[in-house]
């Protein structure tokens, strides 16, 4: 149903949507004009002067090695913390819908990590596995195994991965939950006298009957994974070792921050803004067949 | 086709007994149907033979071997249930042939036995569509199909009629009957609608508080309820019930107005002043001077016949079935059928026959 309310003149519906353009405008409009400018610009070594180039940054960007790099870094990088986030989110929920003693507790803590802010996220788990003081970090290094996420690249990818993954889990099980709940106990049941296996009715009742949350959740977590791991990664390895948990957003970060290069840093945000307008317009197409 | 038989079923969670013992025996391809209001433990019953609970103690014997503690997989019965259980992810098809195909049948049977299924429930041409896509009524056929396919040792259903309008009700209670006569396929049925109930089955059980009350043929339960609570069960409107004792000689009941209705069919045991409770049904109570007075409460004319509901003089409630009349007046004298009354233990609401 639609409700709509009907005003008089413009000017109070002008005020009551003022305040979220006004946002809108200086937050993202404006900084994104900027970073579009910025983009075909070129700026000397001194941040003094700077010479319109074109679209010459973006041809750098393309041609530069390292960027490739980070690019393939950022999808592997979004791969795994997708599956990891989505895999262990569903394990979790499947248990929470069973008739388990102490349901609402295990669901109300499995729901708290979401509440927990990415650059804390990302301390505490370097608390976890710092080599030197953090339980599972000192732990591995008695078990004999090597651990030092500062100085492996390997293992620094796999602990943003896993910090990053973790902090999602409790957003997809709150998804999937609800998802595996709207599906009828009397659908499984007739299953089970079908005949069915619980891995068959897995497979061939659950799975799909959950496939429009599972979808919409793979677009947010890429987006979640591509976008917004910048805090957990600051938090935890500043990208480190050298360049080896160096994501696209965090490179945006590292050039135009650290390094003070605005033109190629522009040039990547545009391109990142591309990538999210394409993913948020994929994910509103979905939504709009699906209601 | 199979026989089904329950010994001493019993199931509880945790402190609250819901089935309280139930022995039951079907023989190959009778429809029994388990009537009662809801809470009387008539759906546990079902989902403990199809496997769905687990029973806390108690046999149920598909031909004569104990199932109790197997998988509903390896029990071999299908089952209807009471929102139909569709699959809304698969077409029709899918959803009849989803068993069959656990069960590793060939393609060309599979096919086979759903297109025979489809055509016996009218389904052939909705095939390919998908639960969504078909009303009320096509989706309780699929469910009936599904069941069939399987060619089960017994079906159960567990109200299946109770999410359609009246109509289809009354149309798809008509299939059901002559599909399970046809295939003559033992089953059991649970409903809480007194009509299903009396239509249906080849006996009726009727349940009350986890037990069962009583077991016989349709009409021997209308005709013979074996205590107040079955005899206010089944039959609408309700069987009037009112307090009365057993007068001189064991030979007639005598209402608290001092009405003697003396029995038709011979004397009761028991001390004179012994508590009953007599029952008439509402078609038997005569409009006729000289009987006992009601005050009109309520009048609902239903076509062919019109229901009074009134108040006796100690503010009891009777209802008189009446053939349709124009104008009720506000007082009205009824006599009772003496041929028809049952007569009821006042303590125990146990059935008292003649002796």
């Amino acid at each position: 149903m639609e409700r709509r309310t009907i005003f008089d003149g413009w000017l109070l519906p002008a005020m009551l949507v003022l305040p979220q353009l006004v946002l809108t405008f200086f937050f993202f409009l404006w900084p994104a004009a900027r970073a579009i400018w910025s983009s075909l610009e070129r700026q000397d070594a001194f941040g003094i002067n700077s010479e319109f180039v074109g679209f010459e940054n973006f041809v750098d960007l393309f041609e530069d090695p390292l960027y490739l790099e980070a690019v393939v870094r950022t999808l592997i990088f979004v791969f795994f913390v997708t599956v990891i986030a989505m895999a262990v989110a569903l394990v979790l929920a499947i248990f929470a819908d069973r008739e388990i003693r102490g349901r609402d507790i295990y669901r109300t803590l499995l729901i708290w990590p979401y509440a927990v802010a990415p650059a804390i996220a990302g301390v505490l788990w370097v608390l976890l596995m710092d080599p030197n003081v953090g339980l599972v970090g000192v732990g591995l290094n008695n078990m004999g195994i090597n651990w030092d996420y500062r100085l492996n690249g390997f293992q620094a990818m796999l602990l943003v991965i896993l910090a990053s993954a973790w902090k999602q889990v409790s957003y997809n099980f709150i998804f999937f939950l609800a998802a595996l709940q709207s599906i009828p106990k009397s659908v499984t049941e007739a299953a089970r006298i079908d005949g069915a296996s619980e891995l068959h009715r897995f497979r061939t009742i659950t799975l799909p009957l959950i496939a429009p949350t599972t979808f919409f959740l793979i677009v947010v977590n890429v987006v979640y994974a591509a976008f917004d791991t910048f805090a957990t990664i600051a938090a935890t390895t500043q990208g480190g070792p050298g360049r080896s948990t160096e994501t696209l957003v965090f490179k945006v970060f590292r050039d135009g921050i650290v390094n003070v290069n605005i033109g190629s840093s522009s040039a990547q945000s545009v391109v990142l803004m591309v990538g999210v307008i394409l993913i948020t317009a994929l994910q509103f197409r979905f939504m709009e067949k699906k209601s | 086709m199979a026989t089904l038989q329950l010994e001493n079923l019993k199931k509880s969670f945790g402190t609250t007994h819901v089935l309280k013992g139930v022995d039951l025996s079907l023989a190959s391809g009778e429809m029994l149907v388990i009537v009662g209001a809801s809470g009387c433990g008539k759906s546990t019953l079902l989902r403990l033979v199809a496997g769905l609970e687990t029973p806390t103690s108690g046999q149920i014997m598909v031909d004569g071997r104990d199932v109790a503690q197997l998988d509903p997989a390896q029990r071999d019965i299908a089952m209807v249930f009471q929102n139909y259980a569709l699959y809304p992810h698969m077409t029709v098809f899918d959803n009849m042939a989803y068993g069959l195909r656990i069960r590793g049948l060939s393609r060309e049977d599979i096919g086979k036995r759903v297109q025979d299924a489809a055509n016996t429930l009218g389904l052939g041409a909705l095939l390919k569509r998908t639960p969504r896509q078909l009303s009320g009524g096509q989706r309780q056929r699929v469910a009936m199909g599904r069941a069939i396919v399987r060619e089960p040792k017994v079906f159960l259903f567990d109200e299946p009629l109770s999410n359609l309008d009246a109509a289809l009700r009354v149309q798809m209670r008509a299939e059901i009957r002559r599909l399970q006569r046809r295939m003559r396929v033992t089953s059991l049925y649970v409903t809480h609608d007194q009509v299903e109930a009396m239509t249906l089955g080849d006996r009726l059980l009727v349940m009350h508080l986890g037990k069962p009350v009583q077991l016989a043929t349709p009409m021997e339960v209308f005709e013979k309820p074996a205590n107040t609570y079955v005899a206010g069960f089944i039959g609408a409107p309700s069987m009037n019930l009112m307090p009365a004792k057993l007068g001189h000689g064991g030979a007639s009941a005598v209402l608290e107005d001092g009405h003697v209705i003396t029995f038709a069919d011979g004397r009761r045991p028991g001390q004179d002043g012994r508590k009953l409770t007599v029952g008439i049904r509402p078609e038997h109570l005569r409009p006729e001077p000289g009987g006992i007075e009601i005050f009109i409460d309520l009048v609902e004319p239903l076509g062919s016949e019109t229901v009074v509901i009134g108040r006796m003089k100690n503010g009891e409630l009777v209802s008189v079935k009446i053939p349709s009349a124009g104008s009720i007046p506000e007082t009205m004298s009824v006599v009772i059928a003496p041929e028809h009354l049952h007569v009821f233990d006042g303590e125990t609401g146990l059935r008292v026959e003649a002796v």
